[in-house]
């Protein structure tokens, strides 16, 4: 009876089963197939760039795959020495230069601003805020020329001070706006405890809100770092000597100055160009989404 | 050393609300002082008031011989445990504990005496290199406690800190707290609390004395008897105890209390504390002092009855009004759900309320 039974309730079981994982191993084939598809075409121009940096110049324009015939480092080698007196190098540092003091005042000056927005009543304040917001909605360009006007007139034209030194006065509304909106999250619990053991606000905000304020703030950082070295416009309308150029007005450099381009150093240079950010990137990917994902922080 | 008083203390909000009707409130050196009431009763914007984290609209605050009104919460010789913990969550305990005294620029070594001392009290030994992420909610509490005690304050102020464990540990932390109270005073170290809660058992097993609030006002200040055996009004005579007194409206007449056709003789003793007093009255009895048949009483239907094991509550419908005694467990069998039962106040227990709800039947000496 057992041995009758026992097969007659057990097969049907995997028979389904079977079916299901059938329908579910296609579906998930489908899935994937169309994700990997759409993903490479975006992927793509990034692709070609990589591959085509290791193409000799000749090759670029003939061919669309991104797989080198006979691989090269030329383009590396040369567009690395450049055709001015620096190298690559320098303009890399210069960059450096840039993002440094804008990375780090930008984290400092946001920050101060937001804990003043988010924990503090003081007269004028919904103007204050009404108005910072305001120039989140501001379009870059009508500030340039006064902007331009203003520097010149400090002598600060051709330096990097107005490049950063905005930021460092908690310029970008935008890290202002994102950083109270993660500190209006964080209960005021933490920050009580900290005055009823006798700390001032300046050292709450040092010791308790920032530490809690860390994922916020590294994205803000990773942000700032990413649109500075992608800034071009900024560098184009300050920065006259070449000596002082960072990576993104150099990259236009090597267009302007050979008659004919070497298109494999332009490439080649890019794909350097980019590394930095990608690298910052991945290696605060964790905090990065953190800081921008969440919002509710548990007490 | 620190006594703590409260001197026509107001709260008026930005848009005119009026939070707190100007209190006054004198905690002894030493006292447990419950502020106790329901949600809304601005018994922890008092609270927070006396920290120094709510700004004072009116009146004064008076720690020792101090008016702290202006100082800041951390010159104000107080300490704090919020509700939920509010510990700092990227520091281990250890750094938790000692966080208030580094600010102070304590030494290295008293730091590190205190720590271990408040340690050991509290049992939080093996928790100090953990972060408050890894500790139960038990643990927490413990540790808040300890960022109180190690800074050895003036005056302890508790907002609600058993509110988020479950009730098996609540009781044990307020044993706790308790003892720990007693500890401090027999050692002679400072230990005036205003502890704030809205469990009425917390306020009655743990403090020295009570202050009912409702709607920014006290509406008496006693020791747990005195409150429970002479509520000052109905407020409290309904807030304090569980099951809630009865309440019930009718009409004083002479030497009996009213309610619809029944009339209930009065004891001598009501009679005594009455003095004479006649009119609408509201008739205030606890359910524990009701007896079953044994004399003159309110009739009532019986419309329910729940076996507790060592006691039965009853519920009835008298004349209108609901009742609720609690009887010996033995009553049970007489119970019949729509039976008649007559049931009849201890002596000396029942009170009798006004109009306002103020208790005209408090003996002459209160």
């Amino acid at each position: 009876m057992t041995d009758l039974a026992t097969p007659a309730i057990a097969n049907p079981v995997p028979a389904m089963s079977s079916e299901e994982l059938r329908a579910a191993r296609l579906s998930a084939f489908v899935r994937y197939s169309l994700l990997t598809i759409v993903g490479l075409i975006m992927l793509y121009p990034l692709i070609w760039l990589i591959g085509a940096s290791f193409k000799t110049n000749s090759e670029i324009f003939g061919s669309i795959g991104f797989i080198p015939q006979d691989p090269t480092l030329d383009g590396y080698r040369k567009g690395w020495e450049t055709s001015t007196p620096y190298t690559f190098g320098r303009f890399f540092w210069n960059t450096f230069l840039i993002i440094l003091p804008k990375t780090i005042f930008t984290a400092i000056s946001c920050a101060l601003v937001a804990y003043g927005f988010a924990r503090f009543e003081f007269p004028g304040k919904k103007i204050l805020f009404a108005s910072l917001i305001a120039t989140l909605l501001l379009p870059n360009v009508v500030t340039r020329i006064p902007q331009y006007i203003l520097f010149r007139d400090l002598g600060w034209l051709d330096t990097y001070l107005p490049l950063w030194v905005p930021s460092a006065f908690a310029g970008d509304a935008f890290f202002v706006f994102m950083l109270v909106q993660f500190l209006r999250a964080i209960p005021r619990d933490m920050e009580e405890a900290a005055r009823v053991d006798g700390a001032n606000s300046l050292q709450t905000l040092l010791y308790i809100v920032v530490p809690m304020l860390t994922p916020a703030l590294i994205s803000v950082a990773l942000f700032q770092f990413m649109w500075t070295m992608n800034d071009f416009l900024g560098p184009l309308i300050y920065l006259s000597s070449v000596e002082s150029f960072p990576v993104s007005l150099a990259l236009k450099l090597s267009i302007d100055t050979t008659e004919a381009f070497d298109w494999n150093r332009i490439l080649a240079m890019s794909v350097l160009a980019l590394l930095p950010a990608l690298i910052v990137f991945f290696m605060a990917q964790k905090y990065f989404i953190e800081g921008i994902s969440a919002g509710g922080v548990k007490g | 050393m620190a006594r703590l008083q409260i001197r026509n203390l107001e709260k008026v909000y930005g848009n005119a609300f009026k939070a707190v009707h100007g209190i006054n409130l004198d905690v002894a050196d030493g006292e447990f002082m419950v502020l106790v009431g329901p949600s809304g009763c601005a018994k922890s914007t008092t609270l927070r008031m006396i920290a120094g984290l709510e700004s004072i609209s009116g009146g004064e605050v008076v720690i020792g011989e101090k008016v702290v009104n202006r100082l800041q919460p951390g010159q104000r010789g107080i300490a704090m445990v919020f509700q939920n913990y509010a510990l700092y969550p990227h520091m281990k305990v250890r750094k938790n504990l000692s966080f208030g005294l580094r600010l102070q620029r304590t030494s290295k070594a008293e730091i590190e005496r205190r720590t271990d001392e408040v340690a050991r009290i509290l049992e939080i030994e093996p928790l100090l290199d953990r972060l408050p992420k890894q500790l139960s909610g038990g643990q927490a509490q413990r540790v808040a406690l300890g960022r109180a005690l190690i800074k050895e304050p003036q005056v302890f102020l508790f907002d609600e800190p058993l509110s988020n464990l479950d009730a098996k540990l609540r009781a044990s932390m307020r044993v706790r707290i308790t003892d720990l109270h007693r500890r401090l005073k027999e050692e002679g170290m400072s230990s005036t609390v205003v502890y704030v809660t809205h469990d009425q058992t917390e306020a009655m097993t743990m403090g020295d004395r009570i202050c009912v609030m409702k709607d920014g006002r006290i509406m008496q200040v006693a020791d747990p008897k005195t409150l429970y055996d002479r509520p000052a009004n109905a407020f409290v005579a309904g807030f304090i105890g569980s099951p809630e007194m009865n309440l019930i409206e009718g009409r004083l007449d002479g030497a009996s209390f009213r309610v619809g056709d029944q009339s209930l003789p009065l004891d001598a003793d009501l009679m005594n504390r009455l003095r004479g007093w006649t009119g609408s009255a509201t008739l205030g009895i606890r359910p524990q002092h009701l007896r079953l048949n044994a004399g003159p009483g309110l009739r009532g239907r019986v419309t329910g009855a729940e076996f507790m094991g060592h006691e039965v509550v009853l519920h009835l419908d008298v004349a209108g009004a609901r009742l609720v005694a609690v009887l010996p467990a033995a009553d049970y069998a007489a119970l019949d759900r729509g039976a008649e039962v007559t049931l009849t106040p201890e002596p000396g227990m029942a009170h009798i309320f006004d109009g306002a709800g103020e208790n005209v039947s408090l003996p002459v000496s209160h």
